[in-house]
C-alpha cells in the first residue's frame, strides 16, 4: 500500500512540473510589458523601463526566469506583488481557508443530497419520484450558479432573513456564525454538482442493480437498504468519484464568481481583484496554487479508487511480486 | 385430433405425500418491442421434501426465467402479470411482495447462480457475504456468525477457511468461488435449493466436484433441490426426477430411471445423443441437435419442436401436443412418441419421403446422430 502511494507520488512530479511551466508561460507570453504596468502609462522613458525590467529580472531569458521562479516557488516564495507590495504566498494563505471551506462544504452538500436521490431514483426507476428527480436535476443543470446564487440571496436572505446576504464570519467568530455565512455560497456552488452527481449515480446504479450479485444479495433475504447501500452503492460510485474529482476544477473557477457575488475574502476573489488590477505575479501565484490543488485532489481520488475496489489493491500487489 | 384421442390423457397427478414445492401451470411472459416473449409457458411439476429434480434444456429454453420465477426473484415490473401458482409448503409465493419473500429467501429457499464471477460482490469480503444472511435471519452475534461461516466453508471443501473470510472473491479460483456461493446458499439451512447451471461457467475439471458437493449436501441436509442444466449427463445420476424443457414448456418428465430407459419425446432422444459417453474417446465431437429452438416471441401453433423433429407429421403442425401419460409419473408432449408403434410408423414414413412434414430433410436431422 505504501509502495503503491510512493509510485503514484512519483508520477505526480512531471505533472506538477508541467502545470507550473504552463502557468508560467501562459502569463508571461501575454501581450503587454509588466514594467509598463508598474510604471503606469504616463512615464515611459526608455531608461526607467529598463531599470524596472532589471529590477524585476525581466531582462533575463525566459527559461532562466522560469527556473528562478520555480525554485523560489518550491520553497514557498511566490514573489511580491508589484501593485500591492503584498507577499503573494501570504496573501494566498490568508484567503485559502475560506475557499477550502466553501469547496468542502459545497461538495458535502452535493454528495449528501445526490447519493440518496441517485440511489432511490435508480431503485424506483420510472416511478413518479424518479421522474420528479430527473426533471428537477435537468432544470438545475440549465441554471447557472450565479443565477442560483442571486435567487438564494433574494429569497433566503433578503426575504426570510435566514442567512446573511454577503460577508464572511471566520471560524474564530463561532461555528454557527461561520456556517451561516458559508452556507448560502456553498449551496450556490453545489447546484450543478447535485444535479450532475445524482444523474451519474442513478445511471450507474441502474446498471449495478441488474447484476447477478444484487440478485444473489436479494436471494439472501437482506433488507432493501442494505442491498442498496452496502452492496450496490460502492460498485456504482466509480464514475461519481472520478467526476467529483474533475468537478473540483469547475468549482475552483466557480468560486471566482460566487465569492465575488457574496463578497467573501477567498482565493477566487483574490484572483478576480488581481486580474482587474493586472497584478501579474499575484495572478500567476493564485493560478499555480489552484492548478496544484486540482492535481492533488485528483491524486487523492486516485488513491480512493484503491479503497473502493480491492481488485486494484491486489493489482498493485502483483506488480510488487 | 384422432391420434390424441387414442392415447390416454393423464389424470391430474395425485399429490405425492407432503410436497415441498408444487409448480402449477406457471407462465412468465415478457412484453418486449419484439413481441410477447413466452419464456415460461405453462410449466407444472412437484418436488417432494428432500427430493431432487433436474431441469434440462438448451440455452434459451427458459430455465433461468423459470428458476427465478419460482424464487420470485424476477423484477416485478419486468414480466407481465403472470398466471399459475408456485406453492411452497402449500402457500402460493407468486403474489408475495419482496418484503414478504424476505423471510423465505435464505432460511426456506436459496439459490446458486450460473457464474460465480458475477454472482459474488467483488468489493465485499467473502466473510461478510456469508455472515450477513446468518445475522439477518438467525440473529447471530458477529463472533458466532464468523464461526458458522468457517464451518460452512469447511463443509463445502474450502481449505484455510479462517483466512478466506478476510479475502475478496477475485482472490479465489472459479471453482472455489462457486463453493463460496454454495456456502452462502446453505447458510440458513434452506429446505429448497435452486441451482441454475451451477457448473456451466466452470472449468471441466472442477464441474464434477461441484456437482458431487451439491448432491452430498442435498442428501445430508435432506433438502429439496432443483438442478438446472443444459447437459442431460449432469443430472443423469444425480437427481430423482428429470424434466426436459423446450421453448418454455416441459416436454417430458419422469423419474431419472424411467427417462433413460423409456424416453418418449424425440427431443429427449436427441438430447441423449449429446451426452458425452465414457467409452467415447474424449476428443469425439459431441453431437449438437441440428437447427435452433423457435423464437419465444413468435411461437408456432403446432409442436414447437416440429422443425427439428425426425418424427414430425402433419398433425404436429396443426396443434401443440398436450401432455400425455402412459405410466404413472411419466408425462410427455408428443403425438408420435419414441418407442411406440405410432412413433415408429411416423419415422418410417418420413424416412421413405426423405423429409418430415415440417419440410426438413431427414438427412439433415440424422447426419448429426450417425
Ligand atoms: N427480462 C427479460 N425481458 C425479456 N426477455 C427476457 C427477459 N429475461 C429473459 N428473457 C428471454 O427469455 C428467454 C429464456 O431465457 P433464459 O431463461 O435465460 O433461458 P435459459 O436459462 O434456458 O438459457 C430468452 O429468449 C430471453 O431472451
Ligand atoms: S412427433 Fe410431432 S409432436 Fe412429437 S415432438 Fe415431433 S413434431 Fe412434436
Ligand atoms: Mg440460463
Amino acid at each position: 500500500m505504501a509502495r503503491l502511494i510512493g509510485q503514484k507520488l512519483l508520477t505526480l512530479v512531471p505533472v506538477l512540473l508541467a502545470v507550473s511551466l504552463l502557468t508560467y508561460l501562459l502569463l508571461n507570453l501575454l501581450p503587454g510589458d509588466p514594467a509598463l504596468l508598474v510604471l503606469g502609462p504616463e512615464s515611459v522613458s526608455a531608461e526607467s523601463i529598463a531599470a524596472v525590467r532589471a529590477e524585476l529580472g525581466l531582462d533575463r531569458p525566459l527559461p532562466v526566469r522560469y527556473l528562478a521562479w520555480l525554485g523560489a516557488a518550491a520553497t514557498g516564495d511566490l514573489g511580491r506583488s508589484y501593485i500591492t507590495q503584498q507577499e503573494v504566498t501570504g496573501a494566498i494563505l490568508d484567503r485559502l481557508p475560506v475557499t477550502l471551506e466553501l469547496m468542502v462544504l459545497s461538495l458535502t452538500i452535493a454528495l449528501v443530497l445526490a447519493i440518496p436521490l441517485g440511489v432511490f431514483s435508480a431503485y424506483r426507476a420510472g416511478s413518479r419520484f424518479d421522474k420528479l428527480v430527473t426533471g428537477t436535476t435537468f432544470g438545475l443543470l440549465a441554471l447557472p450558479n450565479f443565477i442560483f446564487a442571486l435567487l438564494l440571496i433574494f429569497f433566503l436572505s433578503v426575504r426570510l432573513g435566514l442567512f446573511p446576504a454577503t460577508g464572511w464570519q471566520p471560524l474564530s467568530d463561532g461555528l454557527v456564525e461561520n456556517l451561516q455565512s458559508a452556507f448560502l455560497p456553498a449551496l450556490a456552488l453545489s447546484v450543478t454538482n447535485i444535479a450532475v452527481f445524482t444523474r451519474l449515480l442513478r445511471t450507474d446504479m441502474i446498471t449495478t442493480l441488474q447484476e447477478d450479485h444484487v440478485t444473489l444479495a436479494r436471494s439472501k433475504g437482506l433488507p432493501t437498504w442494505r442491498i442498496l447501500f452496502r452492496h450496490a452503492l460502492r460498485p456504482s460510485s466509480f464514475s461519481l468519484l472520478t467526476v467529483a474529482g474533475l468537478q473540483v476544477g469547475t468549482l475552483l473557477s466557480a468560486t471566482v464568481i460566487v465569492e465575488t457575488i457574496f463578497a467573501l475574502p477567498g482565493v477566487g476573489r483574490l484572483l478576480f481583484d488581481a486580474i482587474n488590477s493586472r497584478d501579474l505575479l499575484m495572478v500567476q501565484g493564485v493560478v499555480l496554487v489552484l492548478a496544484v490543488s486540482f492535481v492533488l485532489v485528483n491524486f487523492v481520488v486516485d488513491l480512493l479508487y484503491t479503497f473502493l475496489d480491492p481488485r486494484i489493491r491486489s493489482g498493485a500487489a502483483r506488480v510488487r511480486a | 385430433m384422432s391420434i390424441a384421442a387414442e392415447l390416454p390423457v393423464p389424470p391430474a397427478t395425485p399429490d405425492p405425500v407432503d410436497p415441498l414445492l408444487e409448480v402449477r401451470d406457471l407462465h412468465t411472459w415478457f412484453d418486449t418491442p419484439r413481441g410477447m416473449v413466452r419464456a415460461v409457458d405453462g410449466v407444472s411439476f412437484t418436488l417432494r421434501r428432500g427430493a431432487s429434480i433436474g431441469i434440462v434444456g438448451e440455452s434459451g429454453s427458459g430455465k433461468t426465467v423459470l428458476s427465478r420465477s419460482i424464487m420470485n426473484l424476477l423484477p416485478k415490473k419486468a414480466a407481465v402479470p403472470a398466471s399459475g401458482e408456485v406453492l411452497f409448503e402449500g402457500r402460493d409465493l407468486r403474489p408475495m411482495s419482496s418484503k414478504q419473500m424476505r423471510s423465505y429467501w435464505g432460511p426456506q429457499m436459496a439459490m446458486v447462480f450460473q457464474d460465480p464471477m458475477t454472482s459474488l460482490n467483488g468489493v465485499v469480503k467473502i466473510g461478510r457475504q456469508i455472515t450477513e444472511g446468518l445475522r439477518q435471519h438467525l440473529d447471530l452475534s458477529r463472533q458466532d456468525a464468523d464461526a458458522e461461516a468457517v464451518r460452512l466453508l469447511t463443509s463445502v471443501g474450502i481449505p484455510a477457511p479462517e483466512r478466506r473470510l478476510g479475502e475478496y472473491p477475485h482472490q479465489l479460483s472459479g471453482g472455489m468461488r462457486q463453493r463460496v456461493t454454495i456456502a452462502i446458499a446453505l447458510a440458513c439451512g434452506p429446505k429448497l435449493l435452486m441451482a441454475d447451471e451451477p457448473t456451466t461457467a466452470l472449468d471441466v475439471t472442477v464441474q464434477a466436484q461441484i456437482l458431487d458437493l451439491l448432491a452430498r449436501q442435498q442428501a445430508e441436509r435432506s433438502m429439496g433441490m432443483v438442478l438446472v442444466t443444459h447437459d442431460l449427463g449432469v443430472v443423469a445420476n444425480r437427481t430423482d426426477d428429470i424434466a426436459v424443457m423446450y421453448a418454455g414448456q416441459i416436454v417430458e418428465k419422469a423419474s431419472t430411471r424411467t427417462l433413460f430407459r423409456r424416453m418418449r419425446h424425440p427431443y429427449t432422444e436427441a438430447l441423449m445423443r449429446c451426452i458425452p459417453r465414457v467409452e467415447n474417446p474424449s476428443h469425439t465431437r459431441l453431437d449438437a441437435i441440428p437447427g435452433r429452438p423457435p423464437d419465444l416471441a413468435a411461437l408456432p401453433v403446432g409442436c414447437r419442436f416440429a422443425p427439428r423433429c425426425r418424427y414430425a407429421q402433419p398433425e404436429c403442425l396443426a396443434e401443440n401436443p398436450p401432455l400425455f401419460s402412459d405410466e404413472p409419473g411419466h408425462e410427455y408432449r408428443c403425438f408420435f412418441p419414441v418407442g411406440t408403434s405410432a412413433g415408429a410408423e411416423a419415422l418410417e414414413r418420413n424416412e421413405r419421403a426423405g423429409s418430415t412434414a415440417a419440410g426438413t430433410t431427414m438427412d439433415l436431422l440424422t447426419k448429426a446422430s450417425a
